[in-house]
């Protein structure tokens, strides 16, 4: 069992979503940055269902021996007061605190443990959808159940994806609604990632620049997935996420492809980013492959790196030090 | 935009979306009742996950998807589907209070739709409409297609909130929202219907193609049998349809 000691806010557990319900109007759901999921799973093996907090700082007790995975937006990591490597997954005794404090550096953050949290699934799936009423956001003195585990410590390669920029897009059947010259300029334009944005999507700002298109009032509700680039009435874009509603009347002037979604739903306010159509073929050629994974092992070079993070984990557990 | 319907057209790398028709239409949502239930009859291979809407009906795959797109093709030309008999459904009987708190903006839409406020509660209460599809939030519905004369627009501004269970009209429809939640549709009455609920043995009570009465109940009325009704369907009464 994990305890929550501490829990900022709309921190949840996610895993891969809740496909099969788009008919009954229940958008898939699940970790908002899929290929740190997939990066957990390489690390474990059996990753399941994890914590995904975005951004809000955590802090866990382990009553389990236990490997624990740490991927997504880097956070600044400590076992009792010892820093741990991001992107890695480390052997932890029960017992053990778990510190986690954002960086600014990207928006969804991931802990899983060696073959996942345990707690019954709801509709096939343990994410929690907290607008469609499932699951609640995690708070302290929570439990998290899961089974014992021993795995080796590893590190897992993961492309840089927490700065924004390009993204690369996939037209929708509503692309056409738009004139050749405002997808000209929607590809040229540089938008900001604004600060409204959660798991149903992310606002983009650009400087002034409006794409809205003719009879954009009378189009006839269709299907949304994540990824989709909508467009408001007022033109303004927003990239959906996975917790969108599954059917909506803005036109999609396209639709972010799965290699670069992790991307987008990752930069931060303020982060820049521009986008480019691509063929379909382009986007499957451009799904990355598994994610490769070493032992993780004291590189020397790590080391002023690593000491310098000690000496942060020294100021709250001076005493044990001491 | 000048398009010819059906259309077949790739949504995202992993779904094609086959559209009928560019705006509502009875035909056209029938026909996407229809062929979504018969591509569940029989799911070609590599799909996923099939889903209908108001006009539309989502193909969901994994895989490069082969030839799909072909194969829907054929599947569309094998007959015509708006005249196919729809898949089995329910017949719902939900009691809604219409007008006043429940009801707050019934006046404003009579007096759009060109009828008395007692007018409007006959025709709204007596239409028998059709679950469209499914949408905005789990297991809510777009219900119709009612009469020329509930054309209404959306407003301009939007409501900032109207309750779980709350009746709206605009465009031939009415939507109960499954969720409290802004619009710009017009609230005429309210219901105590769940539309999803994750602990109920079937989470999402109506289905596309469902058909539904809005049967007229005083506000009392319909908060007695609500809860009375433990399955949290608000009292409502329902059949199987063939």
């Amino acid at each position: 069992m994990i305890e929550v000691l501490a829990c900022g806010p709309l921190v949840t557990v996610q895993d891969g979503g809740r496909p099969g319900w788009l008919a009954d109007g229940l958008a898939e759901g699940g970790a908002a940055d899929r290929r740190a999921l997939e990066e957990a799973r390489a690390l474990l093996g059996h990753a399941g269902a994890g914590i995904e907090t975005p951004g809000a700082p955590l802090r866990l007790k382990l009553h389990v021996n236990t490997t624990v995975a740490l991927t997504g937006a880097p956070m600044r990591a400590a076992a009792d007061g010892r820093a741990l490597a991001w992107n890695a997954c480390h052997p932890l005794p029960t017992g053990t605190v778990l510190d986690l404090r954002p960086t600014g550096e990207g928006v969804y953050s991931y802990v899983h443990v060696g073959g996942g949290l345990t707690m019954p699934e709801v509709l096939g799936s343990r994410s929690a959808h907290l607008i469609a009423g499932i699951g609640e956001p995690l708070a302290p003195g929570d439990s998290l159940p899961c089974a014992a585990f021993a795995g080796a410590a590893r590190r897992v390669a993961a492309a840089d994806r927490m700065g924004g920029g390009l993204l690369r897009l996939l037209p929708t059947p509503q692309t056409r609604m738009f004139s050749r010259d405002a997808i000209e300029r929607f590809e040229n334009a540089m938008f900001r990632r604004d600060a409204r944005g959660n798991r149903q999507g992310v606002r983009l700002t650009s400087d002034g620049q409006e794409f809205a298109t003719e009879g954009q009032l009378g189009l006839l509700s269709d299907f949304i997935l994540p990824g989709d680039v909508q467009m408001t009435g007022d033109g303004v874009p927003y990239i959906l996420g996975p917790e969108c509603q599954t059917t909506g009347g803005y036109p999609r002037i396209g639709s972010v492809i799965a290699a670069d979604l992790p991307r987008a739903l990752q930069a931060v306010p303020g982060a820049k980013v521009r986008f480019r159509f691509v063929t379909l073929a382009e986007a499957q050629a451009a799904r990355p492959g598994q994610p490769t994974v070493e032992p993780l092992t004291r590189d020397p070079a790590e080391v002023p790196d690593l000491l310098s993070l000690q000496l942060v984990g020294g100021v709250v557990s001076a005493r044990e030090d001491g | 935009m000048d398009e010819t319907f059906p259309r077949i057209e790739p949504l995202g790398e992993a779904a094609l979306l086959v559209r009928f028709a560019p705006r509502l239409d009875d035909a056209a949502n029938r026909t996407c009742l229809a062929f979504r239930a018969s591509l569940e009859e029989n799911r070609p291979e590599g799909v996923v996950e099939t889903a209908s809407s108001l006009g539309s009906v989502l193909v969901r795959y994994e895989g490069d998807g082969g030839n799909l797109d072909d194969l829907l093709r054929e599947r569309l030309a094998a007959c015509d589907w708006a005249r196919v008999a729809l898949p089995p459904r329910r017949f719902w009987r939900i009691p809604c209070s219409y007008g006043g708190d429940d009801g707050p903006q019934l006046t404003e839409a009579a007096a759009m739709a060109g009828v008395s406020e007692a007018e409007a509660v006959e025709a709204l209460s007596s239409a028998r409409v059709r679950v469209l599809a499914l949408g905005f939030a789990p297991g809510m519905p777009y219900l119709g297609i009612l009469p020329d004369v509930w054309d209404l627009p959306r407003q301009s501004g939007l409501t900032p909130k109207v309750p779980e269970g709350a009746l709206v009209v605009a465009v031939r429809q009415l939507v109960l929202f499954g969720t409290a939640a802004p619009t710009g549709w017009r609230q005429v009455g309210r219901t105590m219907f769940g539309c999803f609920d994750p602990s109920r043995a079937r989470p999402v009570a109506l289905s596309p193609g469902d058909e539904v009465v809005f049967e007229a109940v005083t506000s009392a009325e319909m908060q007695d049998r609500a809860a009375a009704d433990a399955d949290r369907h608000g009292g409502a009464t329902v059949e199987d349809l063939t």
